[in-house]
């Protein structure tokens, strides 16, 4: 990450404004040029650093009442062919491997659901289980039950 | 144009109360600003009046809709999102083991960390899940061993090893 990249992060993590010349007057801030910022914004969506422009529902706030964290005990063997599989699944927004913490924690597979009803959520659930089932010792849900705090980090 | 207006807008985004959490009714134009934006905004000049002519409505309309759901909590955030795994930083998913009645106290220990990104309650025993950011791994271990000990309760630190997908698409 070189420095002019470190100082949009800096600029932009917060978010930008919404107005008629959004790049310019980020530019304006940063004291450099408006085709120098959209130059460097578009190198940084290439490399990965940046993975979109948009913006984040509150997924409560269009419906999506449920978020269930789905977690999942998967043979060591099996985990990069389970997360290829799971992550190409449209309902999964995020899987991840992460550590066990036996004997509190056994699971090392992270997937995450969202759904309109809780019926839906654990539909979607199932049908995770399905795909996996041969490489699952077992497998619990999380459903969130209230945010309590919330920034514009987004992991 | 006053000199730090871009800061002023954006510090909108930082300060909104983030805890609307019931459904709210959304007209078509908003469906589908929140099912175009969850996509790309073009790199352009005047990149509002480019979604205005694809939704075939107006650049004004455009920004006056987005701004609104930003202030009403609809949308959380407008900007670009930013992977910080690419670049510096380190972070991790951590969990605590909190009992029903300590709730509240324990969240508003835990969110005073200002390297707490998110926190949502979950109906588990591990009841207490949120997201830690720090600068380097020393950082993060350090400030989750602070956590444990200053809310007393069980802990688990659960940083990714391995990401398959990231991409959150919800349509409206």
């Amino acid at each position: 990450m070189n420095t002019i990249e470190k100082k949009i992060i800096e600029k932009m993590q917060a978010g930008m404004p919404i107005s008629e010349k959004p790049y310019e007057e980020i530019a304006e801030a940063l004291n450099i040029s408006q085709t120098q910022l959209l130059r460097t914004l578009d190198g940084m969506k290439k490399s990965g650093l940046i993975r979109r422009i948009g913006l984040v529902p509150n997924h409560y706030a269009i419906g999506y009442t449920v978020n269930l964290m789905t977690v999942w005990d998967i043979k060591d063997s099996d985990i990069d062919q389970v997360g290829v599989s799971v992550g190409a699944l449209d309902f999964v927004s995020h899987c991840y491997q992460r550590p066990r913490h036996l004997p509190d924690w056994p699971y090392n597979f992270f997937a995450m659901v969202h759904g309109k009803s809780e019926a839906e959520a654990n539909d979607k659930m199932q049908q995770i289980n399905l795909l996996i089932k041969d490489s699952c010792r077992q497998f619990t849900s999380l459903k969130s039950t209230k945010i309590l705090k919330k920034t514009g980090l987004r992991i | 144009m006053h000199p730090d207006s871009v800061e002023k807008k954006i510090s909108k985004q930082k300060s909104r109360s983030h805890l609307l959490q019931e459904p709210v009714n959304l007209n078509e134009l908003e469906k589908q600003l929140i099912n175009r934006l969850q996509g790309d905004l073009p790199l352009t000049e005047r990149p509002f009046l480019q979604i205005a002519d694809e939704l075939g409505t107006t650049e004004s309309e455009v920004i006056l809709v987005l701004n609104r759901l930003l202030e009403e909590g609809v949308i959380t955030r407008f900007g670009p999102l930013f992977d910080i795994s690419k670049g510096s930083g380190c972070f991790s998913l951590c969990a605590l083991k909190v009992p029903q009645t300590d709730i509240d106290r324990i969240a508003s220990i835990v969110n005073e960390f200002p390297q707490v990104a998110h926190n949502y309650l979950r109906d588990n025993e591990w009841n207490m899940w949120f997201v830690l950011a720090a600068k380097c791994q020393d950082e993060l271990t350090a400030i989750f061993e602070q956590i444990v000990e200053l809310t007393g309760c069980p802990g688990i630190n659960c940083p990714k090893e391995k990401e398959f997908f990231v991409g959150l698409n919800l349509p409206v």
